[in-house]
């Protein structure tokens, strides 16, 4: 309890122990939720651009509760860049790939030249792949919305 | 300037309420969406595609092609963004 105490008597105005503790707690469920949208888009309301928002927010309650420098470690800016470019890569390239073995654009069916599954699986599994692809273009551009604004861009200092 | 610019604003609004004009009543079921594309979605998604809910098949699958520029649009607004903000060294 004094050491709980003690600790609290460092905090600068507007950090709270209580706040910082309960979402270092909730994040990983946060994340977990998310992906879990993400992935039973088939079969409940969700998909990608739900859960998407859902593990960006993550990132942003971690910069609201903490700060910015440590959202920032957890998940630095190039990482983030490089997740969301290979979320439209997932999905445009998805489509290309469709029409390079010999389907429409975008046509998941005619993946099955590649990995002979049932074409009605693959559109499926089609569906699936695009919308992981979509999740993860949300979280990036999400959380770098939240980081540049929020600093006014220097990502030092935020809100 | 100003007063150019509500002009044109007013005008284009008004066209697009007089398009609405055309639109099938809100929930008619013999309008022509409810009586051929939704009958064909409900009766056949699930067997063409093995997605159980509808809304995911049609946004992901039937209308790929919209959903693929609504993930770009998203992405060159936070492009922007980033572009415009983002402040390096100094």
């Amino acid at each position: 309890m004094k050491l709980l105490q003690e600790r609290a008597q460092d905090k600068a105005v507007g950090e709270s122990l209580i706040i910082q503790m309960s979402v270092r707690f909730l994040t990983p469920f946060i994340q977990l939720f998310g992906l879990y949208i993400i992935a039973h888009g088939h079969y409940s309301p969700g998909g990608g651009f739900q859960g998407g928002v859902v593990l960006g927010s993550s990132f942003i309650l971690l910069a609201i509760a903490f700060d910015l420098r440590t959202s920032l470690r957890r998940f630095s800016e190039r990482a983030n860049a490089l997740w969301g470019n290979i979320g439209v890569l997932i999905y445009v390239g998805t489509g290309f790939v469709c029409a390079l073995v010999g389907g429409l654009f975008l046509d998941y069916a005619a993946l099955a030249a590649i990995i002979p599954i049932d074409p009605v699986e693959w559109r499926s599994l089609g569906v699936f792949i695009v919308e992981v692809g979509v999740g993860l273009t949300v979280m990036s551009i999400m959380a770098s919305l939240y980081w540049d604004i929020g600093s006014g861009g220097s990502l030092e200092e935020g809100l | 300037m100003k007063a150019l610019a509500l002009l044109a604003t007013l005008v284009t609004g008004a066209i697009l309420l007089l398009g609405t004009m055309d639109f099938a009543a809100w929930g008619d079921p013999n309008s022509p969406p409810n009586r051929h594309l939704s009958p064909y979605y409900i009766e056949n998604t699930v067997r063409e595609t093995h997605v159980p809910n509808l809304v995911t098949a049609i946004v992901a699958d039937y209308r790929g092609y919209d959903t693929m520029f609504e993930t770009v649009v998203i992405y060159c607004a936070g492009l922007v963004v980033v572009s415009v903000l983002r402040r390096t060294g100094q």
